[in-house]
Order: C-alpha cells, then structure tokens, then sequence
C-alpha cells in the first residue's frame, strides 16, 4: 500500500471508530431518514406519480446526507483537532479523502435501511434506482465533505452549509430522479457519474486552500 | 531557522502583533514573554503555518514535518486511547516502528498504565501529558511550545524539563508566562508588549 492510500485508510479508520464509540451521527441519519419517509407515506395522497415519490426519496437522501455532513468535522471542530492532521507532513488531500470514505460509508449504511422502507412504504426498487443513489452517493459525499470543512472554519457553521450545499446538490435530485423515473435512464447516470467526478477531482484539488488560512 | 521581518497579524479589525522582528538561529531556544492578548500564541501558530502573516516577512527554514507543535488543545481525539492517537499521528508522520515509539512515549510520560483509556476521561494533567506525547513522538527539529507547563504537576514538569534536556540543539520558540522555569535552558527572551 502506498503512503498516501496508507493516510487515508488510517484517517478513514480513525473516523469509523470515532462513530463507533460516540455513537453521534449515524443513529441520527438512520432515524431522520426512517421518520422522513414514514411522513411522506401518509403525506402524499394515494394514486401519486412514481415521479412525485421517488422525488421524496431524493429529499430525504439529501437531507440525511446534510445531517451526516454537518457532524463530519465535529470532532476536529471542537478540540482544534485539524491543527494537528494539518502539521503532519502527509499530503493534506488525504484528510479530505479519509472523511469522504468515512461520510460515504454512513450514507451508505442510511441508504440500506432507507431503500427497503421506501420500497415498502411507495414502489419497488429498480435496479436504476440503486445504481443512482450509489452514483449520487460519492458525489454528495465529495462536494459535501469539502464544504463542511469550509462550513467548520465559519462562524455560522449551521447556516452555512446547508446554504452551500443544497443548491449544489439540486443536479444530483435532477439525476437521480431522472435516472429512475426516465426511459433513458444511462444519460441521467451518466450525468450522475460526469457530476461525481468533477466535484471530486475539484474537492480533492482544492482542500488545502480550504483548510490552511 | 526562523527569521521575521516587520511581521503583523490582524484578525478583522483586530491587531494582534505589529511590526515584530525576530530571529533565532538554529538551536536557539527562546522564550516568548507577554501578557494576555499579546500575541504570543499567534506568533506561534504563524510559525507553524497555521496561520499566515497580514504583513511583513515570515521565514521558517524547517519542513512541515519537522515541526513539534504544542498548542492550547492537545490535538487528541478525546474517542481514541492514547496509543490509538499516537499511532495515528505516528502514521502521518511516517514513523518507522511508531507502535514501539507511542510506547516509549507513553512510558516516559507516566500514561502506560492508562494508554487503552479514552483520552476523554483523562484529567487536564493527563491530557498535558499526552499532548506532550504527541508532540514529542516525531524527532522534530523546530519546537513550538505554548504554554507547556500549563496543567503539569510537579512530576510531569520534571518530565518536561528531562524530555527538553535530551533534545539538545533543536531550536525552539517557547511562549510562557513562566519564564523562571525554563531561564537555564533559554537564549533568549523575546517579551511582546
């Protein structure tokens, strides 16, 4: 293993055994998730279009995306732990990484309890479906980690991500939906798969001027 | 080693240092003396790049690793067990047997017997300690030291002091309120008004 995947597995393996321990955020995103879609089943009138529900979906995926999002640098936050990971001599890009691994893994862990319930709750998953959110999932998790950073260095951290993020999150539900619901599914994962590796090679690129001054 | 020029920081509106010369040869051990608010933490912290100058001119002739930075927070996951962060920073130091290191480390700093207790049940003392640890684990040719008396019980300044005595020729920037405790050790004092 090279020397910068050995960084990353080590930062990724750190944040994993934080949320074991702490217990913080991945009950958290389970529970807005489960309640999110329990509402929108007794919300929506019967006979709604598969469009309308599966658009639900993508709401609350995005949501719980911005719950996980918003504790990714908690603990780095509280106790000034990014002073530390930014001294070390490793490539700064490996922090960005580690936690997108981490926030991914989370995402993924919601999206197995929510998918069954919303296949429960609306309509049987396709296999465009689950190829969409896994699409969507790295996309969210890379532009996500990356303002949650610049979010934690500000003041109004609450305010500030979900103002940052959501309005780039908009062509992940357009993808997602599209990619479920149309009869070209390909271009929307396409879309999806082009939107994930552009956020990703620009938040890779672009973490070291977020996290230094 | 470290060589400032009209050096400035503010923060908004805020002046924090202003116009501050400075130069400490290698193996230079200076103490930074100032009242509260005087800077001293973020001259410190300018020097270890964590944050960068308003004005003036800020030379550090020592690479990002090789800086030992000893702030106001440990810098330990309050989650993890003292070995459990000293191997992670080990691993981004790229320490050659960091295990056994975390180890020595521990033992000199009288944590072994608490190295697979949560740091967060750790008293301030403890977590001195193991800030210390941290900071001590890579060899480190510049030390940035804020406060590092701060907590430590009479044992663990004499730790301290015995650590400081080994690492002869390594230049260091020392920010106290303390003075007397390092006055031997030191070269110079830089007092910030």
């Amino acid at each position: 293993m090279s020397a910068y995947a050995g960084d990353v597995a080590a930062l990724a393996r750190k944040d994993l055994l934080l949320e074991l321990r702490s217990r913080d955020t991945l009950p958290a995103m389970l529970l807005f998730v489960v309640s999110a879609l329990t509402i929108f089943h007794f919300a929506l009138p019967s006979g709604s279009s598969e469009r309308a529900e599966t658009g639900l979906l993508w709401i609350a995926i995005v949501f719980t995306a911005l719950l996980g999002l918003t504790r990714a640098f908690a603990a780095e936050r509280e106790q000034g732990l990014l002073d530390g990971l930014v001294l070390a001599p490793c490539d700064r890009s490996a922090i960005w990484l580690g936690k997108t691994i981490g926030v991914t893994l989370f995402l993924v862990l919601a999206e197995i309890v929510a998918l069954p319930a919303f296949a429960l709750f609306f309509h049987p998953l396709s296999w465009e479906l689950v190829a969409a959110v896994a699409l969507a999932d790295i996309g969210i998790a890379a532009i996500g980690t990356l303002l949650a950073a610049i979010a934690a260095a500000s003041r109004a951290r609450e305010l500030m991500l979900p103002l940052m993020f959501l309005p780039l999150a908009i062509p992940v539900v357009i993808g997602g939906v599209g990619a479920s619901i149309a009869a070209n599914p390909g271009t929307f994962l396409a879309f999806l798969g082009l939107y994930d590796g552009v956020f990703a090679i620009l938040s890779w690129a672009s973490f070291e001027y977020v996290i230094t001054e | 080693m470290i060589r400032a020029r009209k050096l400035s920081k503010r923060f908004g509106d805020k002046r924090v240092l202003e116009g501050l010369d400075l130069e400490v040869p290698r193996g230079g051990f200076v103490l930074v003396t100032g009242p509260n608010g005087s800077g001293k933490t973020t001259l410190l912290r300018l020097c270890a790049g964590l944050f960068a100058p308003t004005g003036g001119e800020l030379e550090v002739d020592v690479p990002r690793g090789a800086i030992g930075f000893l702030g106001h927070e440990p810098l330990v996951y309050r989650e993890l067990t003292p070995l459990e962060n000293l191997d992670l920073y080990g691993r981004l130091y790229r320490l050659p047997e960091r295990r056994e290191r975390a180890g020595a480390m521990l033992e000199r700093f009288g944590l072994w017997r608490a190295r697979n207790e949560r740091a967060g049940t750790f008293s301030r003392g403890m977590l001195q300690r193991l800030a210390l640890c941290r900071t001590f684990l890579h060899d480190s040719d510049l030390l940035l030291l804020d406060e590092p008396f701060d907590g430590l019980d009479a044992e663990g300044a004499d730790l301290l002091q015995t650590e400081l005595a080994e690492r002869t020729g390594v230049t260091a920037l020392v920010a106290t309120h303390d003075p007397e405790a390092l006055s031997g050790r030191a070269s110079a004092r830089l007092a910030i008004t």
